[in-house]
């Protein structure tokens, strides 16, 4: 019963926060400079009087805002986030056609630079003041200052052009036509460096966080009642140090959900990866506004649902936490 | 001990403050260094670097010196730091004050406010508002503190939470100051020091996310930046190295000793956290 109730009011939030950004996308085509049906044409279809009568009806450009607001809000609610001018094809289509490489990008990027960074940090902890520590904290502080999109650049540099390992662009060899495992192969190798390059900030960011929450907790009595009754080092750091010093690291890794997103569509872009990131890219190019404030929108939700999982999974985690917190 | 002790106890914002000091002075004297402007033609095109005195980090494809591209670089990226971190401030240390101090329902409306605005992805956020606002300096440095001012008012409502408490705001409201004098003159200057600190390592974040904007093609394009230097490069990667490095190691460097002073001001301004963080 508990766990339906913190079910229904987390999806509650969840649903008002898509809500919120849909709104926020109409009060953004209602404040760009210029005509909301010029900016839902997008530029291509500017000079084109005929469609933007037509969008001008369809959207009730004429009627008040808040009734423009809610048709708005009917139609995006109802699947219908616009079309593209550009690309003749409703942007659900397009975004549609575009997510899978997206979610193969930020999921695995999300799984290697959580993996790496809880590593390094347990690492670093459990040797703290040693060369491994510094060497792993210097790393750290380098990557977490370095551009995303630079560092791809860098990475398609060595691997790519100096060293023939790596494919620098695209998500599979074009024109090959590998079937079956052949093709999960050859996906895998396009996969390694917009993953290491998106990952390796993330990474930085939970090395430092899980060091830290671990020094927190080493420090705690319980750990030194452990020492003290003879439990071996290896033990006491998996069993009674990490066990508790994981979760603020969980937190953060929700929290940041939102950046992982941002950071592929630099990813995308740098290696022509063909995602919404990268659809995001060319439509800032061609001034695709409708499919812009769908990619937004389409992220948003991507964050949201991680968010109410990372809530669901800590029910699971640690089941002190409640639904006020 | 003094304050100036305790930054200086830690080697890394030393290092870091004299990094940045080297930014800000390059970034001061690029008119006087560079007094041609940046985006001319003034050599032959694609030279590498180190091999010619009068640019010793070559040109790009269009023969522009890329010494200038980055003395002028610096200071857009200063100038978008500071200001869309100044404007982030004002608007988190605002709500914040008013949520933390007045409680109730309008704190309640407003932190849910703030956890919207959290919740959504920033960067593509930024990106729309510069998309649609059409990208110039303004519009950079509105989306740049649009997407960064919840942190700010989440840390100043819980540091004005506690505070509004303390006995010294109890003997003010005694005393009869209105309500926003004791917010301004009783509360927020004991609330100064998180958010200086805080304030210092957004200003490295909002380089990075300028950075990020102009390197897309979103930067002003008036003037010139680091990220669309290094945009600009992309497609020559294979023939011209130098073109993506230098404008990069500008951001790494700056945004690094920007960090490594924020965290020194932190050691500094609240000891008893030392050793807390990573």
């Amino acid at each position: 019963m508990r766990t339906l109730e913190f079910l229904a009011s987390r999806l509650g939030k969840a649903v008002l926060v898509v809500i919120g950004v849909v709104v926020l996308n109409f009060l953004l085509i209602q404040l760009a400079p210029g005509d909301p049906a010029a900016v839902l044409a997008g530029e291509a279809g500017a000079g084109d009087e005929l469609y933007l009568a037509q969008l001008r009806e369809q959207f009730g450009l004429d009627r008040p805002l808040h009734v423009q607001l809610l048709s708005y809000l009917g139609n995006v609610l109802s699947g219908d986030l616009g079309y593209s001018y550009r690309n003749q094809v409703p942007v659900l289509e397009l975004i549609a056609d575009r997510l899978p490489a997206t979610l193969l990008l930020t999921g695995s990027a999300f799984v290697f630079s959580l993996v790496l960074g809880v590593l390094l940090g347990i690492l670093a902890a459990s040797r703290r003041g040693t060369a491994a520590d510094t060497v792993i904290m210097t790393g750290a502080l380098v990557f977490y200052a370095t551009p995303l999109f630079w560092i791809a650049l860098m990475a398609v540099l060595v691997f790519s052009i100096y060293l023939p390992w790596l494919p620098p662009f695209d998500m599979e060899t074009i024109g090959a036509g590998y079937t079956g495992w052949r093709r999960a192969l050859d996906i895998a190798h396009h996969l390694v460096l917009p993953t290491v390059t998106l990952g390796l900030f993330f990474t930085a960011t939970y090395a430092r966080i899980t060091r830290a929450s671990m020094l927190e907790v080493m420090s705690l009595d319980f750990v030194k009642t452990a020492r003290a009754k003879g439990v071996q080092q290896g033990r006491i750091i998996r069993r009674h140090v990490l066990r508790n010093a994981i979760l603020p690291v969980f937190t953060l890794a929700s929290v940041q959900a939102g950046q992982l997103v941002g950071g592929a569509v630099l990813t995308e872009t740098v290696f022509a990866w063909p995602g919404i990131g990268r659809l995001m890219f060319d439509a800032l190019f061609q001034r695709d506004y409708p499919v812009l404030l769908g990619v937004f929108l389409v992220t948003a939700i991507m964050v949201v649902l991680v968010n109410l999982a990372a809530d669901l999974l800590y029910r699971i985690v640690d089941p002190r936490i409640e639904t006020a917190a | 001990m003094s304050f100036l002790r305790l930054f200086a106890r830690n080697k890394g914002a030393v290092i870091g403050l004299v990094i940045l000091g080297t930014v800000v002075a390059i970034a001061a004297a690029a008119p006087l260094l560079y007094p041609e402007d940046p985006w001319r033609s003034v050599g032959r095109p694609l030279l590498p670097p180190f091999e010619n005195l009068r640019f010793p980090l070559g040109t790009d494809m269009l023969g522009r010196d890329i010494a200038a591209g980055i003395a002028h670089g610096a200071r857009v990226s200063l100038l978008i730091g500071l200001v869309s971190t100044s404007v982030a401030v004002l608007i988190g240390v605002g709500l914040g004050a008013v949520a933390g101090f007045l409680g109730g329902r309008l704190d309640d409306l407003l932190m849910r406010f703030t956890e919207f605005f959290q919740t959504i992805p920033a960067f593509a956020m930024a990106i729309l508002l510069v998309a649609i606002f059409t990208p110039s300096i303004a519009s950079i440095i509105l989306a740049i503190a649009v997407v960064s001012w919840p942190p700010v008012a989440r840390l100043v409502r819980g540091e004005f939470l506690t505070l509004r408490s303390r006995e010294f705001v109890q003997a003010a409201v005694v005393i009869g100051q209105s309500g926003p004098r004791i917010m301004f003159s009783q509360i927020l200057p004991n609330a100064m020091s998180p958010i200086i600190v805080a304030g210092s390592l957004m200003v490295a974040t909002a380089i990075l996310t300028e950075s990020s904007l102009s390197f897309l093609g979103l930067g002003d394009r008036n003037m010139m930046s680091w990220g669309f230097m290094i945009g600009a490069a992309r497609t020559m990667l294979r023939d011209a190295w130098w073109m993506s490095v230098f404008p990069g190691l500008a951001i790494l460097l700056t945004v690094l000793a920007i960090n490594l002073v924020g965290e020194g001001l932190n050691d500094a301004m609240n000891p008893h956290l030392r050793g807390r963080r990573a």
